[in-house]
């Protein structure tokens, strides 16, 4: 028996419908009376698997300690991996909604994941709570009274590193991204309020791992600063080759949170003492709701939380808040909005609003990885924008 | 050397590396194709395995070298065992079997990873001695370590070349491919002899993998990315031939580096800054798979087509 090229290409097309024969069946809907369900998809295979694990534990935290209730409705989580693939999230959404008849999705990790989920979820009347993604089209002119993001708008992310890096001094950087939409967002955003020169601009693919070939471009444009944003496994691939291309000792990064987060850190260790970033919520905050999660996270799973376990933390809190509202519904979505919009919830960032477009107005920190007590540590240091909302609130009319 | 000469060398070196590490994984996945007939979407969970392996000794003993050992030890006897309980029972059978079997050792190795170590990525320091950067030619500066894979990488296609060429077990591996049925008259036992090729793959997938885990993060699902790519090496090359995944390997590994680098700025200098970016990011990463369509426009069997 030999083997031809056609077969051995569409295996090499197998492996790319992969996680989608990974997903279970779909199982029966239960019957009235039961819970509200809550529909999770989000990314627990891949390099962005450690995120979605951070997502749906803190969210499943938040359920726990009100003793499996939100706002004192009782619910249910129901978590599915999209795989880091928007077809597979489709369909995952698709069967929540169908199926087990859930009208409230979150937990999508990724833009283009999230790109494709969102539309098919906001058409069919359901609510998503954002506690990641939110890109530009859907704070802006896509904008639905039936989307809340939780975290931040993408750009402004990068709007506070950009300040960041102005504040810093920074002359000349080199900015690098992904080639998706929150990797055009991020250096759109950060563009925004940079003032400095621009030594150069690239963009990475979403499932690079080794980035030799930017290094050396860095390092070939000579700039005095560089800003990256890579989330997750690429992030840490990215730091740690920084360090081995000898770079970080002379050129400081300059950072938006997914970047530096709590496991990023632990894998780059000493070499990331020194580097600025910019995030809206640290594990040192010292508000009670902040301490208490993060006291409740550690005992509960032995590890930091990282800034997407806070981001889940506060949607479950301010999906919590609406429920109370609407008495444990979600079937009226008008009720829903009056009841979301207030964000009546103790945020584990000290204050919290939604601005017109249901996306996040707050303030943003200047953080800077110290050693502390003889381990590198994220510390809290100046704020670096107030009450920032996002760039396309004036284009949202719902 | 004026700069840009210096950042092209250094760019090449970036390939040529990145090429090597994936001419030990299409050494070992040409071979399996070559001899056995077998399409083993699992080889690049191999890989992972010896990344894995690897990673977990040397932060609990500390020692490079034990992790060495380590990572080809987990990744050989894995792909024997493999090969014994799964494998054995598919060389007779169709290829959509053998996928649907692989395929599913992807997802039990996957999840097996998953459960053992989680799904937080393991994280290797580069040995000591190897870290910091060399200056290999005035002016271009490259990392001692990189230097090493290439090295080991260019010593193994030499190594597989003798052995495959020169000794008896080669000799009987190159007759197993083309006149199976002849060797196995000959009083030859095969069985042992496919166990021991796929175990040497399994060895060489694992050694990429481990010699990977310090540049990279070892994670689950690691095995996955590249093994597309190494899928498009071995057609270039050309089923079945070594030689075929070294050329492939390195040709893959450094067209795929040059576009990254040099696209965006090419388009840079026709359209506007961060168009160009984008769309030059999208085509680099088009660029090997329209290697491939060309290669074999040109070559429908590959560059070296082991069965000419």
């Amino acid at each position: 028996m030999t083997i031809n090229r056609r077969g051995l290409l569409a295996s090499g097309a197998a492996l790319g419908l992969a996680p989608l024969a990974a997903s279970p069946l779909s199982r029966p809907a239960i019957a009235q009376g039961a819970p509200l369900k809550i529909g999770m998809i989000t990314t627990l295979s891949g390099a962005g698997s450690y995120l979605g694990q951070d997502i749906r534990d803190a969210f499943q935290l938040a359920i726990d300690m009100e003793g499996g209730k939100l706002g004192g409705a009782p619910v249910q989580l129901l978590v599915e991996d999209d795989g880091l693939r928007p077809g597979q999230g489709k369909q995952v959404a698709e069967r929540f909604m169908k199926n087990e008849r859930i009208r409230l999705l979150t937990g999508i990790v990724f833009s283009n994941v999230l790109g494709a989920v969102a539309p098919d979820v906001l058409d069919a009347g359901g609510i998503y709570v954002s506690p990641n993604a939110s890109p530009s089209n859907l704070a802006g002119k896509e904008c639905n009274k039936n989307f809340w993001s939780i975290a931040w708008q993408n750009d402004s992310l990068h709007e506070s590193a950009g300040q960041l890096a102005t504040n810093l001094g920074q002359k000349r950087m080199f900015i690098l991204a992904p080639n998706y939409q929150a990797g055009r967002d991020a250096l759109t955003g950060f563009k925004r309020l940079y003032k400095g020169q621009l030594a150069g601009e690239v963009y990475t693919r979403l499932d690079q791992t080794d980035f030799a070939a930017e290094m050396a471009q860095i390092r070939a444009a000579a700039p005095d600063g560089v800003y990256q944003f890579h989330p997750g496994g690429l992030g840490i691939a990215f730091l740690r080759q920084y360090i081995q291309a000898g770079l970080m000792a002379n050129l400081p990064m300059t950072l938006a949170a997914p970047s530096m987060d709590a496991t990023t850190l632990a894998a780059v260790g000493d070499a990331a003492v020194g580097v600025n970033l910019t995030s809206h919520w640290n594990t040192d905050f010292p508000n009670e709701a902040s301490k208490r999660f993060v006291a409740a996270f550690q005992q509960k799973f032995n590890r930091l939380p990282t800034f997407y376990a806070q981001q889940s933390f506060d949607a479950a809190l301010a999906i919590g808040a609406a429920l109370k509202g609407t008495g444990g519904k979600v079937d009226d979505t008008e009720a829903f909005y009056r009841a979301m919009k207030p964000a009546n919830f103790e945020s584990t960032r000290g204050k919290f609003a939604f601005g017109s477009n249901n996306h996040p107005v707050q303030d943003w920190w200047a953080l800077k990885v110290e050693n502390v007590a003889g381990k590198p540590a994220l510390v809290t240091k100046d704020r670096v924008l107030t009450n920032h909302g996002d760039a396309y609130s004036s284009q949202c009319h719902f | 050397m004026t700069p840009g000469v210096a950042l092209l060398l250094e760019q090449l070196l970036n390939g040529v590396q990145l090429g090597v590490t994936l001419f030990l994984l299409a050494a070992g996945l040409t071979l399996v194709f070559g001899i056995m007939g077998v399409i083993n979407l699992a080889h690049g969970s191999l890989y992972m395995v010896g990344a894995y392996a690897a990673a977990i000794t040397a932060t609990t003993t500390g020692s490079p070298w034990l992790a060495l050992l380590a990572g080809l030890a987990a990744a050989a006897a894995t792909g024997m065992v493999v090969e014994f309980v799964v494998l054995r029972r598919l060389y007779a059978r169709d290829h959509l079997d053998q996928v649907l079997a692989t395929f599913g050792l992807i997802l039990f190795f996957n999840e097996g990873m998953v459960l053992l170590f989680g799904r937080q990525p393991l994280f290797v320091n580069v040995p000591e001695g190897l870290r910091g950067a060399v200056r290999v030619l005035p002016g271009v500066d490259y990392p001692v370590y990189r230097l090493l894979i290439i090295a080991v990488g260019l010593a193994v296609a030499l190594g597989l070349y003798l052995l495959i060429q020169k000794s008896r077990i080669g000799m009987l591996v190159r007759a197993g491919a083309t006149h199976r049925e002849m060797v196995r008259a000959l009083g030859v036992d095969v069985r042992l002899l496919y166990t021991l090729v796929f175990g040497l793959g399994a060895l060489l997938a694992g050694l990429a993998g481990l010699m990977a885990g310090p540049i990279l993060s070892v994670q689950v699902g690691m095995g996955e990315s590249i093994l597309i790519l190494t899928f498009v090496v071995v057609v270039i090359g050309g089923i079945g031939s070594v030689r075929g995944a070294l050329f492939g390997a390195v040709l893959v590994g450094v067209v795929d580096t040059l576009l990254r680098a040099y696209v965006p700025g090419l388009l840079r200098q026709v359209m506007a800054g961060s168009e160009a970016d984008a769309l030059g990011a999208g085509l680099a990463s088009m660029g090997v798979y329209l290697l491939m369509a060309l290669v074999l426009l040109a070559k429908p069997r590959g560059l070296f087509p082991a069965h000419a």
